[in-house]
C-alpha cells in the first residue's frame, strides 16, 4: 500500500465534502434524527416504566452512537466507490497506478473520518440533551470502537463487491447491507431476547458482542474482555473474508468488463 | 531499432459467447501515433481497456516498455495515461483540485507548476478555479486531456478525444497531440471516428473489423490496399463489412 496514493484519494474525498456542504447534512442529519428519536424514547421509558432500570435504559442512546460508528465506517467504503461511479470517474481511478490495497486503505481512512465526525457530534449532543456521557464506557470504548470500525469496513467491502458484481442496479445495497444484520446484532436489545436459532446468527456477528458489552458496562460496570476477544477474532475473520471477496470480484470485474460497464452508465 | 513501446500479440477477449477482440497484434514505437480504427463494436475500446489493465484478456500478451503488463501493472501505469470521451473528472471539484489529486496519484514532481503548464497547453488556464461540472463539453474534454498529460506519459491512450469538440477546439487538440509527440517523444494510441483527425495526426493506422485486424499500414498504404480515395471511404467500406469478408481480406490480413 502506498501512503501517497492513499493520501491523494482521501484528499479527493475531502475536496468533495468541502465543495458540497450539502453532503455534510447526510453525515449529521440522519444520526441526529436517530439520536433525538431514541433519546426521547429513552426519557419517556425512564419516566414511565418504573424504577426497575431507570439508569440502564440509557443504553439505547449508547446503542445509537455505537451503531452509527459501524454504519459510517461501512458507508465510507461503499459510498467512496459509488462517488466514482456517479461522477463517471471510475475508469480514471482504476486505470491509474492505484492498487486494491491503496483503494481500500483510502476507503478505510474515509470511513474512520466519517465515524469520527458523527460520533463526536452524537457524543456531545447526548451529554447536552440527555446527560448521557459515552465516556462512561471508559477504556472499553476503545475496543468497542475498534471492533465496530473493522466490522463496518468488512461490511463496506462486501457491499461494494456486491455492487460491482450485480451492477449499478444494486447501488441500494450500499445503504441496505448494515440493516440486513441489524435485527441480529443485538443493538437495542440483548441477544437472549432473540429466538434460539437467531441467537446463533447473533453470536456469529462481532458487533453483537460490542452491544452486549456496552450494556454490561452500563449495567454492572464490568467489561467482558473474553467476549471482546471473540469479537476481535471474528472481525479479523470477516475482514479477511471480505477482502478476499473484494479482490475476487475485482478480478472477475476485469475479466467480465464490469468496471467499464459502470463507466458507460 | 528500438523495441516497441507497446507490443500486442494475439490479443483476444471473449465476453461469454461473444468474441470482442480476436487475435489482434500490433506494435507502436517511440514517438509514433498509431490510429486504431473501426466501426462501433469493432473492438477498439475493449483493446484499449485491456492495454490499460481494466479488462483482462482471454488470451494473448501485452508488453509495455518491454514488460508484461499485468505482472508490472502499477509500475507501467505510472508512465502511461489515458483520456476517453467516456470518462469525466468529478464534477463537484474545481479544475485545480481534480488535477492536484491525479497529479499526486501519478506522483508528478513540481505539481503546481505542471498543472499551470498543462492548463496553458490546452488553453484553459482561465478556468483553473472553475468547478469541473460547470464546463462545456469541449472544456471538459480538454480538462481530461490535461489529466492525461500531467505525468508526461511515455505512452498515451486517447479514445476519441475530439468526439464532442467543435472544429476549432478539435484543431487545437490535434496540435497538442502533435506537439507532445514531437517535443516529448510521447507514443500515442489514438482512436477516432473522425478520419480528418487520423489523417492529420496518425503515422500508421490499424483497421479493425469485428474484433480482428483487417489492415495495418500508413494512410497511403491503407488507401492503396483498399483502392479507395480517402480514409473515410475505407472506413465506410470496412464498417459495412460484407464485401470485405467475401473477398477474404480478413483472412488474408490475419495470415
Amino acid at each position: 500500500m502506498s501512503l501517497r496514493t492513499v493520501r491523494a484519494l482521501v484528499l479527493r474525498y475531502l475536496y468533495l465534502y468541502t465543495r458540497t456542504p450539502v453532503r455534510i447534512v447526510e453525515l449529521i442529519f440522519w444520526p441526529l434524527v436517530h439520536l433525538l428519536v431514541w433519546g426521547y424514547l429513552t426519557r419517556f421509558l425512564q419516566q414511565n416504566i418504573g424504577d426497575d432500570f431507570p439508569h440502564e435504559i440509557t443504553f439505547l442512546i449508547g446503542a445509537v452512537i455505537l451503531w452509527d460508528i459501524l454504519f459510517r465506517a461501512q458507508q465510507g467504503v461503499a459510498i467512496f466507490f459509488l462517488e466514482d461511479v456517479w461522477s463517471r470517474n471510475l475508469l480514471n481511478i482504476f486505470a491509474a497506478p492505484v492498487t486494491n490495497a491503496d483503494y481500500l486503505g483510502s476507503t478505510y481512512a474515509v470511513g474512520m473520518m466519517r465515524a469520527t465526525v458523527t460520533s463526536v457530534m452524537l457524543g456531545g449532543l447526548s451529554v447536552l440533551f440527555y446527560s448521557f456521557n459515552i465516556f462512561q464506557l471508559s477504556w472499553a470504548l476503545i475496543p468497542f470502537v475498534f471492533n465496530l470500525l473493522i466490522f463496518g469496513w468488512a461490511l463496506g467491502m462486501i457491499s461494494t463487491a456486491l455492487i460491482v458484481r450485480w451492477g449499478p442496479a444494486a447501488e441500494t445495497l450500499a445503504w441496505a447491507v448494515p440493516f440486513f444484520i441489524q435485527p441480529f446484532a443485538a443493538v437495542y436489545y440483548p441477544v437472549d431476547y432473540l429466538p434460539t436459532a437467531l441467537q446463533w446468527i447473533a453470536k456469529a456477528l462481532p458487533c453483537s458482542y460490542v452491544f452486549e458489552g456496552m450494556r454490561g458496562v452500563l449495567t454492572d460496570g464490568v467489561v467482558n474482555w473474553k467476549e471482546l476477544g471473540i469479537a476481535t477474532l471474528l472481525n479479523f475473520f470477516y475482514l479477511g473474508l471480505a477482502g478476499l471477496l473484494f479482490v475476487r470480484v475485482m478480478l472477475k470485474g476485469r475479466e467480465k468488463g464490469l468496471l467499464t460497464k459502470f463507466a458507460s452508465q | 531499432m528500438h523495441p516497441p513501446v507497446l507490443r500486442v500479440r494475439e490479443l483476444t477477449k471473449h465476453f461469454g459467447n461473444v468474441t470482442s477482440v480476436d487475435g489482434v497484434s500490433f506494435d507502436i514505437f517511440r514517438g509514433e501515433v498509431l490510429g486504431l480504427l473501426g466501426a462501433n463494436g469493432a473492438g477498439k475500446t475493449t483493446a484499449i481497456n485491456m492495454v490499460l489493465g481494466i479488462v483482462t484478456p482471454t488470451g494473448g500478451r501485452i508488453e509495455v516498455f518491454g514488460k508484461e503488463l499485468m505482472a508490472n501493472r502499477i509500475e507501467v501505469l505510472r508512465q502511461m495515461n489515458f483520456c476517453s470521451t467516456y470518462t469525466q473528472l468529478p464534477g463537484n471539484l474545481r479544475i485545480w483540485q481534480n488535477l492536484k489529486v491525479f497529479g499526486q496519484i501519478y506522483r508528478v514532481p513540481n505539481l503546481n507548476s505542471r498543472i499551470d503548464e498543462v492548463l496553458e497547453m490546452l488553453e484553459i488556464s482561465h478556468l483553473k478555479k472553475r468547478v469541473s461540472g460547470e464546463l462545456s463539453a469541449g472544456e471538459g474534454t480538454r480538462l481530461n486531456l490535461c489529466k492525461a498529460l500531467l505525468n508526461r506519459p511515455r505512452l498515451l491512450l486517447l479514445d476519441e478525444p475530439t468526439a464532442s469538440l467543435d472544429p476549432d477546439i478539435a484543431d487545437k487538440v490535434r496540435r497538442v497531440v502533435k506537439r507532445i509527440r514531437d517535443e516529448e517523444g510521447t507514443t500515442i494510441l489514438y482512436t477516432s471516428h473522425n478520419m480528418r483527425d487520423v489523417e492529420e495526426v496518425c503515422d500508421r493506422v490499424v483497421f479493425m473489423h469485428r474484433g480482428k485486424v483487417l489492415f495495418t499500414g500508413t494512410s497511403e498504404e491503407t488507401l492503396h490496399h483498399f483502392k479507395e480515395e480517402s480514409l473515410e471511404d475505407v472506413f465506410i467500406r470496412v464498417a459495412r463489412g460484407g464485401d470485405i469478408e467475401s473477398k477474404g481480406e480478413i483472412e488474408e490480413a490475419s495470415k
